[in-house]
């Protein structure tokens, strides 16, 4: 399979979707009442949060594939979805953090459930490349990885419901605009960004995919036209490989 | 104090939403830069091989092929 | 989970020899159950451990926390930590014996259900859990609880370990299978096992909150119950669907 066929489209289709957000985030959006300018990271933050957490439930379902078929393929692409959504998990923590520090004078708040369980499902899935790394046998590695992404993919949803259950006795939501009710000027760009962001996902993916894909056939031609010698031996990694037919 | 924060005028939070925002491009544009390594070094490669396979089957007769002039035309 | 017929032993001089008997799921859990309890029994290393090492903490928060008795908040969270981490030491020996010594090699020659090692684990470790309880708790008591909680408080906090304890010998069981085959796996063991207890200890943390306080406890909230219900019918499940594939050869 090809994964490089509709890269043009879907990054031009990111691009316009991604600017258009942002643009009628600026301008459109009218100001929080609370919050005032700042409310304005929430157009970044939310749909990058919930773009991640589709990510590595994406990577979860690509595991069970895998555990499935056995196609290696499969897990190769859940592990450029945990990959890539950890990227956006860092992006997420950093982000939520500036909007910690803009709304409550502090780095980091518990006060925020959705952002405490971020953080403690970014730390979870922290450990797959290590423990990807950690085990040789490049079949065993790829059986394990993908128990270790459904067991993860299962516990984002469980653990949101705990972090939230903990939180609702003590402090109440603060950050409401997250939630539904959002003024409908407001739903326009949330939605349009998520839109974006989401595409923004699928486009690197595929990104990656491809590139992942086009070293693998690069090192069958090599083998075909150099000999098995001329091919150096793919030393200890985490990431997963295509056959190399 | 909290008060004051966030009813203070714009300059304030500019500087955060502005690094929150510079946050995400940096992200994105990273990818860029990797994606960009990874394509020379393909690039390279494939040209490596093309020399390879000029090796083992003789380069091709420019007369034989129809092909150059198609990939002109495009 | 459907066992196949015994095959008749066939009389035809030619007749391929009768396959083996399948070993129905209870019969194997119950084997091999026993096996972990007597190796415990017989060389006792992991609860010894364990149990020494929640004392040792507990210590430790003693000069950490600079107090003399703690209550409330304070007490559940002392409790659930120091239970925690001495449970890590017991997750990451839980398959080392049978990965080193061709246990493992020798269960997947056996023709019984590969659950089986997981029913006879997580039980076993469950065991270990509880036996450290034994230990941890009265220390913990002894050495740190301020208010002497009721007859009443003490049962209620039972029901909380049993439940929280399902979930850690759930967690713990998948957690050490894959730590088994890495070789950092007493790095990777908590790394992984921690987040994955964070449901667990934010139920058993608040649940026992109430219990310690120094106004004398107040009842146990239902609705933690609950949660550490639900979280170990999932990762009962879940552990039920995968563990199959990690003790493939």
């Amino acid at each position: 399979m090809l994964y490089g066929t509709r890269l043009r489209a879907l990054s031009i289709a990111t691009l316009v979707t991604m600017t258009a957000a942002l643009a009628l985030a600026f301008f459109y959006a009218p100001m929080d009442a609370d919050q005032g300018f700042m409310q304005k990271i929430f157009y970044i933050h939310v749909p990058m949060g919930i773009v991640a957490l589709c990510g590595f439930v994406w990577g979860g379902i690509n595991a069970i594939q895998h555990l499935r078929t056995r196609d290696a393929k499969y897990d190769l692409r859940s592990y450029v979805a945990i990959h890539l959504s950890l990227i956006l998990g860092a992006g997420v923590l950093v982000t939520g953090s500036i909007w910690a520090k803009a709304s409550w004078g502090h780095w980091w708040v518990w006060d925020e459930p959705t952002l405490v369980s971020f953080l403690i499902v970014f730390l979870l899935y922290a450990t797959y490349q290590p423990m990807r790394f950690s085990i040789e046998d490049r079949e065993k590695q790829a059986r394990y990885a993908s128990v270790f992404a459904i067991t993860a993919g299962a516990f984002v949803p469980l653990n949101f419901i705990a972090v939230r259950l903990a939180q609702a006795y003590t402090h109440p939501r603060v950050f409401a605009t997250a939630d539904g009710g959002l003024p409908a000027k407001m739903q326009l760009p949330f939605y349009l960004s998520l839109l974006g962001m989401t595409l923004l996902y699928i486009t690197l993916w595929r990104y990656e995919m491809a590139s992942k894909n086009t070293s693998a056939k690069l090192r069958a031609l090599r083998r075909k036209l150099a000999g098995d010698d001329a091919v150096a031996p793919v030393g200890r990694t985490a990431a997963p490989s295509l056959p190399t037919t | 104090m909290i008060l004051a924060q966030t009813t203070s005028a714009l300059p304030d939070n500019t500087g955060y939403v502005a690094a929150a925002y510079l946050v995400f491009f940096a992200l994105v544009l990273i990818y860029v830069v990797i994606m960009a390594s990874k394509l020379a070094r393909f690039e390279r490669e494939l040209t490596e091989l093309n020399d390879v396979a000029d090796e083992r089957f003789g380069p091709s007769a420019p007369a034989a092929r129809p092909a150059p002039e198609e990939a002109a035309r495009r | 989970m459907s066992a196949p017929a015994t095959e008749p032993a066939s009389t035809a001089p030619d007749a391929a020899p009768p396959e083996p008997r399948y070993v129905p799921l209870r019969t194997a859990v119950r084997a091999l159950l026993r096996k972990e309890l007597a190796l415990e029994l017989r060389a006792p290393q992991a609860v010894p451990a364990m149990a020494l090492f929640s004392v040792t903490t507990l210590v430790v928060f003693h000069f950490a926390l600079q107090r003399g008795v703690v209550d409330g908040d304070l007490a559940s969270g002392v409790l659930w930590v120091t239970l925690l981490f001495a449970a890590m030491l017991g997750i990451s020996r839980l398959f080392v014996a049978d990965h080193e010594e061709g246990g493992l090699d020798g269960f997947l020659l056996a023709p019984t259900d590969r659950t089986a090692l997981l029913v006879a684990k997580a039980v076993g470790l469950f065991a270990f859990l509880v036996a450290l309880e034994v230990v941890a708790v009265p220390a913990f008591a002894l050495l740190l609880l301020g208010p002497s909680p009721s007859f009443g408080a003490y049962a209620q906090l039972a029901v909380l370990l049993l439940l929280a304890d399902a979930g850690i010998a759930l967690v713990g069981t998948l957690v050490g299978a894959i730590a088994v085959q890495t070789r950092t796996r007493d790095l990777i063991v908590p790394l992984m096992a921690l987040p994955l207890l964070i449901p667990v200890v934010i139920a058993a943390a608040r649940g026992t909150s109430p219990l310690v306080l120094q106004g004398g406890s107040q009842g146990l909230e239902v609705r933690w119950l609950f949660v550490l219900g639900l979280y170990d019918l999932v990762f009962g499940l879940l552990a039920y669907a995968l563990f199959d594939y990690l003790i493939e050869d």
